[in-house]
């Protein structure tokens, strides 16, 4: 049973013409379509990779996923059930099974609390544990992380580094053992002599502690090395979607090839292709029909500018949203 | 809130208020003005209301400061230093119990309003504006010809008006917090709201708080007593504004300075004392005003 | 001979003492060529950046056995002089988040022009023209320059950034992470860009990189600096630097990046952080992260070696560098330092 499954979601933001601008020329409403049809789904224990750049949508899909936004269209099963008609109570029991890693470790502790009130608090907000049994599994979850709980449970957030302050963050995210985890671009503030250890770290405690992650980044290096299966979202769509190695050695997508053909090697005798693309990132402001690639395609044929590609199998569990194919 | 927790909470709190020059003054003053109030029955040399006599016998009416009277005498021949004592207690008492209340109504408005947003926050500003076009006193003197002078009634009309301003500012503050990403990383962890506005979005703007309380206390002691000079305080409960009021009716302002002297004094220590406290929050609320 | 720095220091006088943010840098920089500066926080390459266009705060001790620009000495020279014939003439900027320091309520072009007339005679016009040719050589066109900064892009914003660097055709441009926080195929553009600029100017612009990003330094630099803690660990010509590293901080950052095209290779964290740069530490201050250190690394501080001819290394135990490359690519390696216990 698929652990979750995301079917044709919606998020549509409505940029309301000013008062002015009705008055003189009867604007319509702009929108904005930062997720435009989304449909994937998600096995229990993988790892899925979500690679895109700014502006693809692919953290405001987390949101929706997490519950902290409602999406405009589209239904998220979480389990077989309905995310949208979740009861109260079946809500408090999502969250404790659905949890997210962010990126910011600066900005995702609130300063105020200790390292270890930071992991007892979803503890304290959605369980009725005891105050032994707290501790006892706050303890456990912070020597997860890697951190050692005497030494760090009373440090506040400007007492840690930024390495440390991520690794509270994901004791926080898992101290109730859920079973998906949202990482959001969770080494991108990190220094990158640290960032193997954390990556590390969510790899290790993902089978250890068996939860599915999906692994948002705009870093394919990163992706290419701990994801399993791997999306490639521009605008609001998928473009590209498999199993990691063949998306990153055989990619399909023109804008999957322009993308892996533009990532950086660090070796000075390597040199980068131009990229098989044109123009700028385009805005999810009023997209035009037809498929959202067309702009900046090479390969651009017209039926491209009528109609969306479907996202369909080329290989068995490699689908690509072309014409070309 | 564990025990040690707020023990640690005062530590902190008078850590912050010494390290600043007017903080220590500040503090000293009011603590001060607080053993006042507290012991004033004990160390009162005389009643509130005795008409007394001199030591030759005479009643002591108008007497200027002298070693019987150290602050000298009223009309009605009353010991000037027990009625401040006395008066330093209710003044006291009624600072801290209005500038607490509009605290507490200030803080939660703000909160709420900043939290929620859209309708309910429309709806709480609509009505902090129209408190703040209110007067006060008019307000005050409404209430009270209404209900009878009572100290309770004193007490009320100060809160009403006193939590408007503190109410904005503790809005705009929280507003700022609730757009920080570990706000909304506390709702994806199972927080329920009020856990947030209570337990995360408050401990932040605490310093805030404690400087508006602060404020709040400063301004209920000035409305009070501009009321009470007005006439419109409780005759039985004897404020420093109260006493001057008693001066202003005898006539006697332009020769009684001593009369005059003591409680204006105490009042513009107090306000000021609890501003300078204010000032040594501000400096954690806003650390470049850190003296370097 | 563009930039020469001999054991330059900035040291700032904090109330809990003297903190050494930079201790010792000395590089040069040639004409036409780029240097890059790998580093990660807290290795002072902020504090260098700014020790070389003066804005230190005044608390900071600055100190140098050279610090020459075009032969000049710029080190004691008043900031009347800096200002007016070093800054912007001499020595551009592109700063950090170089897209957020744009005046949102002024055209671009507007911005970009005022710079030169603030320092040039030019009229109007002429500025406007050369603005022109800089956005065309940015891959922008010049109907942008009537837009507002809210209108671009952060990539756009960051090349109108570095058109603006270049308008009084300084011979030396420093770019502080150019293009961090930016999209790859953004990062492309901008670094395809800033190579077509240097192929064409009629007088050659050094430039000085500083980054984190290691792929970016060895793609862009001519030579390429390892810093750490305020001091350079190494320096090198890039392909002898990725070919034959010596220092074991440079072998612990080639292993920890990630490269798309070794998909199977292990990637590797140095465990520990950056030491605090308050007060005197003795020895390298590489030492307790470093998993080869003996006691004789914590006593002195290093000299800089110079191994082979233009490549420095700031390390004792360059004779057993041919056994630390093969030690270092074991992550069990990096598990046996002083701070991973």
């Amino acid at each position: 049973m698929a652990i979750l499954e995301v079917s044709d979601l919606k998020q549509y933001f409505y940029l309301e013409p000013t008062f002015l601008a009705r008055l003189v020329g009867g604007k319509k409403p702009r929108v904005i379509k930062a997720v435009d049809g989304m449909s994937f789904s998600m096995e229990p224990g993988e790892i899925l990779g979500l690679a895109g750049e700014s502006g693809c949508g692919k953290s405001t899909c987390c949101l929706a996923i997490a519950k902290l936004r409602e999406p405009t269209g589209g239904i998220i099963r979480y389990k077989e059930s309905d995310i949208a008609e979740m009861s109260k109570k079946e809500i408090r029991n999502y969250r404790s099974e659905v949890q997210l890693i962010f990126q910011d470790p600066y900005e995702s502790l609130n300063p105020r609390y200790t390292a270890f009130d930071l992991v007892a608090e979803p503890l304290r907000a959605l369980t009725d544990k005891s105050k032994a049994e707290i501790k006892e599994r706050v303890n456990e979850t912070i020597t997860l992380a890697g951190l050692t709980p005497d030494e760090y449970k009373n440090r506040y957030p400007h007492q840690m580094s930024g390495g440390e302050r991520q690794r509270v963050g994901i004791a926080q995210a898992l101290v109730l053992e859920p079973k998906l985890v949202i990482a959001d671009e969770p080494l991108s503030m990190l220094d990158v002599s640290i960032r193997a250890g954390i990556l590390d770290l969510i790899r290790d405690l993902s089978e250890q502690m068996n939860f599915s992650c999906i692994y948002v980044s705009h870093d394919l290096s990163i992706l290419s090395n701990i994801s399993e299966r791997l999306m490639i979202m521009y605008l609001g769509r998928i473009m590209e979607l498999g199993v990691t190695k063949e998306v990153i050695t055989d990619p399909h997508h023109p804008y999957a090839r322009a993308l892996i053909a533009a990532v950086p090697i660090p070796d000075p005798a390597y040199k980068r292709p131009i990229p098989n693309i044109r123009g700028e990132v385009a805005q999810p402001i009023d997209p035009p029909p037809g498929c959202r690639f067309q702009t900046r395609c090479l390969q651009v044929m017209d039926v491209c500018r009528d109609t969306e590609p479907p996202l369909k199998d080329v290989k068995p569990g490699h689908a690509v949203a072309c014409h070309l194919y | 809130m564990k025990l040690e927790s707020i023990k640690d909470f005062f530590v902190t709190q008078y850590g912050i208020i010494t390290s600043n020059r007017f903080g220590i003054f500040g503090a000293a003053i009011i603590l001060f003005f607080g053993v006042v109030a507290l012991l004033a029955p004990w160390i009162a040399p005389h009643e509130l209301w005795d008409s007394l006599r001199d030591s030759n016998g005479k009643l002591a009416m108008l007497r200027p400061p002298s070693l019987e009277f150290p602050l000298g005498t009223t009309a009605m021949g009353r010991d000037i230093l027990s009625q401040m004592i006395f008066a330093t207690r209710t003044t006291f008492l009624i600072g801290l119990v209005s500038g607490l209340i509009s605290i507490v109504i200030g803080a939660n408005i703000g909160l709420f309003s900043a939290f929620y947003g859209g309708k309910v926050d429309e709806i709480l500003m609509r009505f902090t504006d129209i408190v703040y076009g209110m007067p006060f006193l008019p307000f005050l003197i409404v209430l009270i010809s209404l209900f009878g002078r009572n100290i309770w009634f004193v007490i009320i009309a100060i809160c009403c008006i006193v939590w408007r301003t503190s109410a904005r500012v503790v809005r705009s503050q929280a507003l700022a917090i609730r757009q920080r990403q570990f706000i909304l990383a506390a709702k994806s962890r199972g927080c329920s709201n009020l856990r947030i506005i209570y337990g995360h979005i408050m401990p932040n703007i605490l310093p805030l708080l404690l400087l508006y309380t602060s404020f709040n206390i400063a301004w209920s002691v000035l409305a009070e007593a501009g009321a009470s000079f007005l006439g419109f305080s409780d005759p039985d409960n004897l404020t420093w504004g109260g006493m001057l009021y008693n001066l202003w009716i005898s006539g006697k302002i332009r020769t009684a300075w001593w009369w005059f002297a003591w409680p204006s004094i105490c009042i513009i220590l107090m306000v000021s004392a609890l501003v300078f406290i204010s000032r040594a929050y501000e400096e954690v609320a806003n650390p470049r005003l850190k003296q370097r | 001979m563009i930039l020469e720095i001999e054991n330059l220091k900035t040291h700032y006088q904090t109330e809990k003492g003297v903190v050494k943010a930079n201790d010792g840098i000395s590089l040069s920089i040639d004409e036409n060529e780029v240097v890059g500066l790998a580093g990660e926080s807290g290795c002072g390459k902020s504090t260098l950046i700014r020790t070389l266009i003066r804005l230190v705060p005044k608390s900071a001790h600055v100190t140098a056995d050279k610090m020459e620009f075009k032969g000049q000495d710029i080190l004691s020279m008043p900031d009347k002089d800096f200002r007016e014939k070093i800054l912007w003439q001499g020595i551009g900027l592109v700063p950090q988040s170089a897209m957020n320091a744009l005046n949102p309520v002024y055209r671009v072009g507007d911005q970009c022009s005022e710079a030169i007339q603030a320092h040039t005679d030019y009229n109007k016009a002429e500025c406007e023209r050369i603005v022109e040719k800089l956005f065309d050589a940015v891959g922008l066109q010049a109907g942008m320059m009537k837009a507002y900064p809210h209108e671009f892009s952060g990539g756009m914003r960051q090349r109108s950034m570095i058109a603006m660097s270049l308008v009084l055709n300084p011979a030396l441009v420093i770019m502080d992470e150019p293009t961090t926080g930016l999209d790859v195929l953004v990062q492309e553009r901008i670094l395809r860009n800033i190579k077509e600029i240097r192929k064409m100017s009629e007088s050659s612009v050094s430039i000085l990189l500083i980054t984190h990003d290691i792929s970016v330094i060895a793609e862009m630099s001519n030579r390429i600096g390892i810093m750490y803690a305020g001091r350079l660990m190494e320096f090198a010509e890039s392909m002898e630097l990725f070919n034959d590293p010596y220092h074991p901080y440079t072998l612990g950052l080639k292993n920890a990046f990630p490269s798309i095209q070794a998909l199977d290779r292990e990637l590797i964290s140095i465990p520990g952080s950056p030491p605090s740069l308050l007060g005197d530490l003795p020895g390298c201050l590489f030492s307790y992260r470093c998993p080869f250190v003996i006691p004789e690394c914590e006593k002195a501080r290093p000299p800089d070696l110079e191994i082979k001819p233009g490549h420095f290394v700031h390390c004792i135990r360059t004779d057993h560098v041919e056994e630390f490359r093969k030690l270092a690519g074991d992550k069990k390696t990096w598990q046996s330092s002083k701070s991973a216990t």
